[in-house]
Order: structure tokens, then sequence, then C-alpha cells
């Protein structure tokens, strides 16, 4: 297969970007999209020339760090996948395919195709985790958790923090990540001690890092590759109303 | 002449089953008030790193931690699938502390420290009970209780596991812990930034010299103790099951400063990955073992045979695993099972194109348990298989073959975890304590995070309270600094014609065609030979384009590839000199009449140990191990 590339190349995120076109030829569809980067760069390399800068590592959909836009989309066409994940046979053959990195406030270019997403980093240490410290948990089985939650909770804790949720929506809303750290804890019981603090804190990270609000348009559950429920994100804006109520009241008394 | 040396091993006095209490009994400890007093240096934040740096911080020192990812996330942690072994013992099936330390140590074909083991077994518990606390959601049976499935080279259900996730909901956990410390302004994180050397000063480790890899920026760090949790090296072999960035650097940089390097040539090549489709491969994907608990591993009884697998008959398939091995069957340790697979190959009966694969077959399973019992144990590994291969394996068996997975080895440590410099630990996969010359499978998390959260919280509290006020001298700071920057020039003025991919895949396919999976005196010689000259060509043909002052990810590339270079000599020669069998480690001359392992404990049953004198010429020590509470025997899986 043949394909035109238009990728992205900003040398800083100080500095204007622009596409630049490359052409790769002879691709097997079998050929997975990072590793037709991988070609694009060696060729660059052999020629003395600064490759593309991208962000990978697992190249099996579970570590996060790959994701650019494709033609559009976050992690490009297909339901369910990573950008590591995605094959050339998903493309047609001479397709023009452009391809950008992720844009948001919050995630500002650190060069070509690589975004810093440590605002992620910031809203998890604003509480995304139970306390407790090592050595003083109690016995493994003293406190049952229904198979139905435990499920329930998994799903919400498969998030790998790509940011495709907040590259999709108009607002560049973190919602989907935070509401999905959040339903993780609050459907177990050892979660439930800090569930109000955890929200509040998370949710005013979350803005004072510069996500947007919540568009309610779905865009982030249609291109989130771990397919992350959007009742998450109801739950959260429950929780979150419920916390503040609570808090007033304890205030009061 | 060897020298037999005393490395310490610094094992505790007393019966096995109380050496670790006796341990923390008469530890050293650092008053409270007084560990905000010290530094202590986290280089990694995976799992060992990450449970380390908690734990650290939630005692209260002060601790910095280093990572090359952007988040601590992203290590390479995150992919493991299959779970983690504990010896609850909550199925009832007859496990127990002892059991496990004994399956541990047999698994690693009676290469491993007695004493290292049977603390890992003690602690596994703790660890089930911790994570369960942090809210990792384990998989549960209806009444909510924690569910356990068999793993290979155990008969008990003994591993926990979060769908095939495992690893990331283990990793979640720390990571949170992790973040909590760094709110409360205990932990300092630096992400993206490399450890390029370790500052050693008046003989002790006092802190490294660091690279960021979005500014280029080099600066150099103090502590009073250095914790290194860098993960395997099994990307030496270019194709392997680990992510792209990991890397031996942080580990080969403190063993040219002192630290001792153990057993390189225990490596683990894992029996179920997705065969390699072409040249164009930059990784290869691991099908979880768990699948071994439902899949039947098999190959046609005819060579070449050129039938789709569902046309060839039941009495036409040979299943060999349970056929040579009717006790464990398709649940054998990985080096029986890979080694397995390649006789069955290199006698002609492999599947699919390349002819280097094996069936995994789930006909069976699909019939007893329906679809969706299945989906519901592996539906993302079965989807995962799809989408790379474009094979349903819900309708057609999987096509299977070993490859690089885990490293054994790694830098040689004491029963403290600390190496050969003073005050310089090794954590995690980057050491080489627990797994002897083969590692079962769910144990990696297991030792990860028992030394991350239980055993270096203990063991550098004891290192910190017996250190005498030492003054650090800042000139050895200024020249490993000098020397780091000498070299990442060194590295920027290679404009030859090779690309280091280039150059690491011609290092990938030596080492896998003469010291993989089956290795002897002939092909090692070759190898050793080929790679000294690859080290050669590297340093006048390679390439790296581009500056040091933004990110530059060939420059990282090269740094890397650089130590692999190195440290492939010397897995190369730990493999020749070692006149034996074991585990992972197949020489040609040394095997039993029907193609088993044969270990030579007379002469083999020790710990090699590598220092490196001057530049790529090493030393070789050993630690002699000793067997009290079991008595080494030939494996048998029969
Ligand atoms: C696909 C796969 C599946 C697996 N499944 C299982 C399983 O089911 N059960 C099991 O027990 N084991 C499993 N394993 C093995 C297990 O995952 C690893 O052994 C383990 O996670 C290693 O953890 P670690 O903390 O030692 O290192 P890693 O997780 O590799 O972390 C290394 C850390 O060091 C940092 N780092 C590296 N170099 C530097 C440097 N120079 N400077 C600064 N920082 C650096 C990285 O950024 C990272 O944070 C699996 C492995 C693979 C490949
Ligand atoms: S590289 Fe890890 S998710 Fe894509």
């Amino acid at each position: 297969m043949n394909f035109k590339l238009k990728i992205w190349r900003q040398k800083a995120s100080e500095q204007n970007g622009k596409f630049q076109t490359f052409r790769v030829q002879n691709i097997s569809p079998d050929t997975s999209f990072l590793e037709v980067l991988d070609l694009v760069n060696e060729e660059l390399v052999l020629d003395k020339k600064e490759p593309v800068a991208f962000e990978h590592d697992c190249r099996e959909g579970i570590c996060g760090s790959c994701g650019v836009m494709i033609n559009g989309e976050p992690h490009g066409p297909g339901k369910g996948v990573t950008t590591c994940q995605l094959y050339m046979r998903e493309f047609k053959n001479n397709q023009e395919i452009y391809i950008e990195p992720f844009r948001a406030k919050a995630f500002s270019v650190i060069r070509d195709l690589i975004v810093d997403r440590s605002a992620f980093d910031r809203v998890q240490q604003s509480g995304g985790y139970i306390s407790v410290n090592t050595g003083s948990a109690p016995s493994a089985n003293a406190l049952p958790v229904s198979r139905e939650n435990a499920g329930r909770a998994f799903s919400a804790a498969t998030c790998i923090g790509c940011g495709a949720c907040v590259a999709s929506c108009k607002n560049a809303s973190a919602s989907l990540f935070v509401s999905a750290r959040l339903a993780h804890f609050s459907l177990l019981p050892q979660g439930k001690a800090e569930q109000d603090k955890r929200v509040l804190k998370m949710v005013a990270q979350m803005d004072r890092e510069g996500f947007g609000a919540c568009s309610h348009t779905g865009s982030c559950f249609a291109a989130c590759p771990k397919e992350i429920s959007l009742e998450n994100i109801a739950r959260m804006n429950r929780s979150w109303t419920k916390a503040v109520l609570r808090k007033r009241q304890g205030s009061n008394s | 002449m060897i020298d037999i040396h005393p490395l310490k091993s610094s094992i505790p006095e007393g019966p096995l089953a109380e050496k670790w209490d006796n341990y923390k009994f008469s530890a050293r400890l650092v008053n409270p008030s007084n560990r905000k007093k010290f530094e202590i240096i986290v280089v990694g934040a995976g799992l060992a790193g990450a449970s380390a740096s908690a734990s650290l911080g939630e005692l209260g020192y002060n601790v910095k931690t280093f990572f090359i990812h952007d988040s601590p996330r992203r290590a390479h942690s995150i992919a493991a699938q299959g779970g983690i072994n504990a010896a609850k013992n909550y199925a009832n099936d007859g496990d127990s502390v002892y059991r496990l330390f004994y399956d541990t140590i047999k698994g690693g074909d009676f290469r491993a420290r007695e004493a290292n083991v049977y603390r890992l077994a003690q602690i596994s518990n703790q660890i089930i009970d911790h994570c369960v606390a942090q809210g990792v959601p384990f998989a549960r049976e209806y009444g909510g209780l924690l569910a356990n499935r068999s793993f290979g080279g155990a008969q008990v259900s003994r591993t926990f596991y979060a769908r095939g996730q495992t690893g990331q909901q283990l990793l979640l956990g720390a990571y949170g812990s992790l973040m909590k410390q760094v709110d409360q302004g205990k932990v300092t994180l630096y992400p993206y930034t490399e450890m390029l050397d370790l500052i050693v000063s008046e003989g002790h480790a006092r802190g490294i010299v660091a690279r960021d890899l979005v500014t280029g920026e080099v600066t150099i760090h103090t502590a009073h103790a250095v914790l290194v949790a860098s993960g395997g090296y099994g990307n030496v072999f270019y194709l392997s099951t680990n992510a792209m960035n990991s890397n031996v650097t942080a580990a080969w940089r403190c063993h040219k400063r002192g630290a001792y390097f153990a057993n390189p040539s225990f490596v683990q090549i894992h029996p179920t990955c997705i065969p390699q489709s072409g040249e164009h491969q930059s990784k290869l994907t691991l099908m979880s073992e768990s699948l071994r608990n439902d899949g039947r591993v098999w190959v046609p009884l005819k060579k070449e045979d050129s039938r789709l697998p569902q046309d060839i008959p039941e009495e036409e398939r040979d299943y060999y695993l349970e056929r040579i091995y009717p006790a464990f069957g398709n649940l054998v340790p990985r080096d029986v099972a890979s080694r397995q697979a390649k006789f069955q190959v290199d006698q002609g009966r492999g599947v699919g194109v390349s002819g280097e694969a094996v069936y995994l077959d789930f006909t069976q399973a699909l019939r007893n348990q329906g679809i969706k019992g299945i989906r519901e144990k592996y539906g993302n590994l079965f989807s995962m298989y799809e989408r790379i291969t474009g094979e349903n394996p819900y309708k057609t068996p999987m096509r299977i073959f070993p490859a690089v997975h885990y490293t054994m080895g790694g830098l040689w440590v004491d029963y403290d975890l600390q190496s050969t410099v003073p005050g310089l630990f090794v954590l995690g996969e980057a050491n080489f304590s627990d797994h002897g010359a083969n590692r079962l499978g769910a144990s990696a998390l297991m030792q990860g995070l028992a030394d991350g959260y239980f055993i270096a919280p203990a063991t550098v509290g004891n290192y910190l309270a017996g250190l005498k006020e030492e003054s650090l001298n800042l000139e050895d700071c200024e020249r490993a600094k000098r020397e780091t920057e000498d070299r990442l020039t060194k590295l920027l003025n290679l404009k030859g014609s090779q690309s280091v991919d280039q150059i690491h895949r011609k290092l990938g396919r030596i080492l896998w065609d003469f010291s993989g999976m089956i290795r002897s005196e002939n092909s090692l010689k070759k190898a050793l030979e080929q790679v000294r000259s690859l080290r050669q060509e590297f340093w006048n043909e390679a390439v790296v384009p581009g500056q040091n002052d933004y990110k530059n990810q060939e420059l990282e590339k090269a740094g890397r590839v650089a130590d692999f270079l190195e440290l492939g000599e010397i897995l190369i020669r730990d493999a020749l000199i070692r006149e034996e069998s074991c585990g992972c480690h197949f020489r040609e001359e040394y095997q039993t009449q029907d193609n088993e392992a044969l270990r030579n404990d007379e002469n083999f049953s020790h710990v090699t140990a590598w220092e490196w004198s001057e530049e790529n010429k090493w030393r070789e020590w050993r630690e002699p191990l000793s067997f009290l509470k079991v008595k080494p025997s030939q494996r048998s899986y029969k």
C-alpha cells in the first residue's frame, strides 16, 4: 500500500509548527501505524535529518503513551484501539493521512507529536488514591466486595490516561478521565471514607489545569480506546453535588 | 583460576522461617524525627520504584524519584497481564508459604538463594492485603471474596488477577500511593529524566547524574542512598515483549561504577507470544500464560503438514506437552514449554506460513465453558490476538512462539538488596535476586512489590541508621557529570551511515541465533566475536542526528544501545562459562537423554557475578549457593 502522510512538525512549545509531507510506499497492510512512522524516521535518520518525535512504549494499548490525531480523530479510525494498535489495513490505498498532536490548552506541545500531559498527574495527586500506608492494611478477604461492583470498578480503572477524551472534546474537558478515576474508588467500600474530599479536590484541580467543562456531546466516549462509560461523568456530577452540600451542612452545623 | 570471593550475601541467622523476623528485630532503626534529614534517590517508578518511593515517603524520608517516562503510570509494569502470586491458600488446595517457596526454588532450577526466596513467599500475603486496601480491583467470586487461578509451574491456584490487566491495576495502586506522597511533599518526581551515571564518593553511592530528556540539561543529584528499580534488560535482544523504552542503562552505569552484574545469561524466553510477522516488526506481543490453563498446545504429527488446523484430525495431532509431561501438561514452567516448542519447530512440525509457531487451541475449553466463560476470562487477550493477526481465536487455534520476556539476571544484591556498592540498592527486575535460572509466572509482580513495599523500607533504614557522617566529595560529582557530558558529545558526533536501530537489530539477531533458547560453546564463541565487532561498527558507523538541547529520541536510543552492546558481551561470556544447563540456560552439550536440562551442581551451584574492571574487561566472582531446606533434585514435571 502507498500513503501520503502529512505530519505535524513543531520544534518546541513556543515555536510555530507546520505540516510536512512524506510519501511511503510498499507498505504491507499488516504493518502497524507506528511502524510506518518508524520507517519514515529511519529514512530521515539515514539522511541525517531530524526524525519525527512521537511518544510510544508498550505498543499494545496499555501504557497510554501513544496517541495522536489521525485525520482529525484521536487514535484514528477504529473503535476501542490506541494509535499503537492501529494497522494500515484500516486505511485505503493512496490515502492522505493527517497526523497531529493531541491539542488542548492543558496539553502543550513538547515536540512534533509529543504533548505534555503532566496535568493528569497533578489531578491524580490532588486526591486520586485511597490513603493507606504500607503495613496497615487489614487481611484481604476481611472486606468482601460484590463481584458486580468489583467488575464496574475495574472497568472504570482500565483508563490508560492517554488524553484522547480531552483531545476529542470541543471544550478540552477532562471529565471522562477524572470521573473514571473517581468511579473506580467510589464503587469500592475501601474508597468511601475519602469520597467527598476526593471529588472536591480532583474537580478543583481539573479546573485549575485549564480543562474545560463537559460539552455533553459524548465525543470523549467515542474517542476513548478503552470505551470508558459516560455513566462515570454522571456519577461524578452527582457525587460532587452531594459533597458540596454535605460540606455546606458540615460548616453550618 | 577463579577467585572465590566472599561476596557477602549477609543472610541473617536462624532457621529459614525466622530469618526475616530476626533481621527486622536486629535491624538498626532511624528515629522518626531524624528521617527527614535523609535524602533517598529512587530511579524508576514502575512497580518496584513506585512502591519503594511511596513507602519510604510514608516513613518520613525525603525521596526523589526519577523516571524516563512522562508519568509513573507508563512504566513497563503497566503491561503485566496474568497475575500476582501469594500463598494465601484461599483455594484450600494445599498451598502454603513453604510450598510457594519450594515451587519458586525448584522453578528457578536451584540457582536462587533460599533465604531471599523464603522471605518473598512470606511477604506475598501482605502484598495482597495492601493492594486490596489501595483499591486494586482484583477478580472476585460471587460471594465477594477474592478469586484465584493457577499459573504455569504451579499445581495450586494462588494467582490473584484483574482480568488480563493485573500489572496495570497494581501499578495504578502504587502510583496512587506515590502521588499521595508527592502531594504531602515527601516525594519529588523527576519525570522525563534519565539517570546516566551513579555518583560514588568515598566508596558509597551518593547520588546520580541525570539528563532532562526534554531540555537536555545534565544535572547532579545527591542523596544518602540510591535505589535503582529501572527494570529488566530483555531489549538487548531487540525483539522482546518488553516495552520499547525498557533498557539497561541505569543498571549498566551502576555496573561500571562498581556494582557487580549477576547471571546476565539468565534470560527468560516466554512460550506464548504472537509469532513475528515480518522484518518491519518493532516488538513482540505476549499472550498471557494464563491461556495455558485452558488452551492446549499441539503440532501436527506429520512434518510440514500444510493443512488448516481444523482439517487435521485428533489422532494426527501431537499434544506434546500433555504427552511428555502428564503431571503438569500444558502448565509446565516457561523454559520447558519454550524449549519444547523450539524442538517441534526444529523437527519441521511448526505451523503457520513461517513454520515458526505451534498451536494453542481452545476448542475443548470453548465446548466446556462456552464462549461467554472464555470471553470473561480472556476477552481482552483474544481481541488483542485478533487485532494483530487478523484471525479469530474463538474459531481457529492461536499460533504462538517463544519470545524474550524477562531477565532473571541483573545487578547482584545481598539479602538487604544492597549491591556491591554500599548505599546502592537494587529492586525489581533490575536485580538478580529471587528467580534463579527461571522465573515462575506471576512472580515478578510479587517480587517487585515485596522489594518496594516491604524489604527496602527496612533494609535502607538499617543502612541509613548505620551511616557515619560521610563527607561527600564534590569533585566526584563534577567528574561524573563531565564524563556524562563527554559521552553525550561523543554520541552526537556519530555521523555514519547506519541507524542506531539497524545496529540494535543486528545485535538482537546475534543474541537470538547464538545465545537464545539453545546455546553451545561453538555458537557462543561465534556470538562473542560478532558482538565485539558490532560494537566497533556502532562507534564507527552509527548516525545520531540532531543536538542535545531538546527531546532527541535518537540520542536517547543511542546511549541505550551502546550499553546493550557492552552487556551483550558479558551475557554471552556468562553463558559460555556456565558449562551446564539449568532453567532457561540450555547448553546443547549438557542435556539428559530426553532433552531435559542437565544441571551440574558439583561445579555450578553458584551465582556468577561479574565485576567491570576496565573498558570491556571483566573479572568473574562466585557466590556459592547452599540448600539447607530443599534438596536440589533433577526438576521433573512428568
Ligand atoms: C508483557 C508482559 C507481561 C507480564 N506479565 C506479568 C505477570 O502477569 N505477572 C508477573 O508477575 N510479571 C509479569 N511480567 C513481568 C513484570 O511485568 C516485570 O518484571 C515488572 O513489572 C518489572 O517491574 P519493575 O518495577 O522492576 O520495572 P519497570 O516496570 O520496567 O519500571 C522501570 C522504571 O524505571 C524507569 N527507568 C528505566 N531506566 C531509567 C533510567 N536510566 N533513568 C531513570 N529512570 C529509568 C522507567 O521510567 C520505569 O519507571 C510481564 C512482563 C511483560 C513484558
Ligand atoms: S504505546 Fe502504549 S498504549 Fe500505545
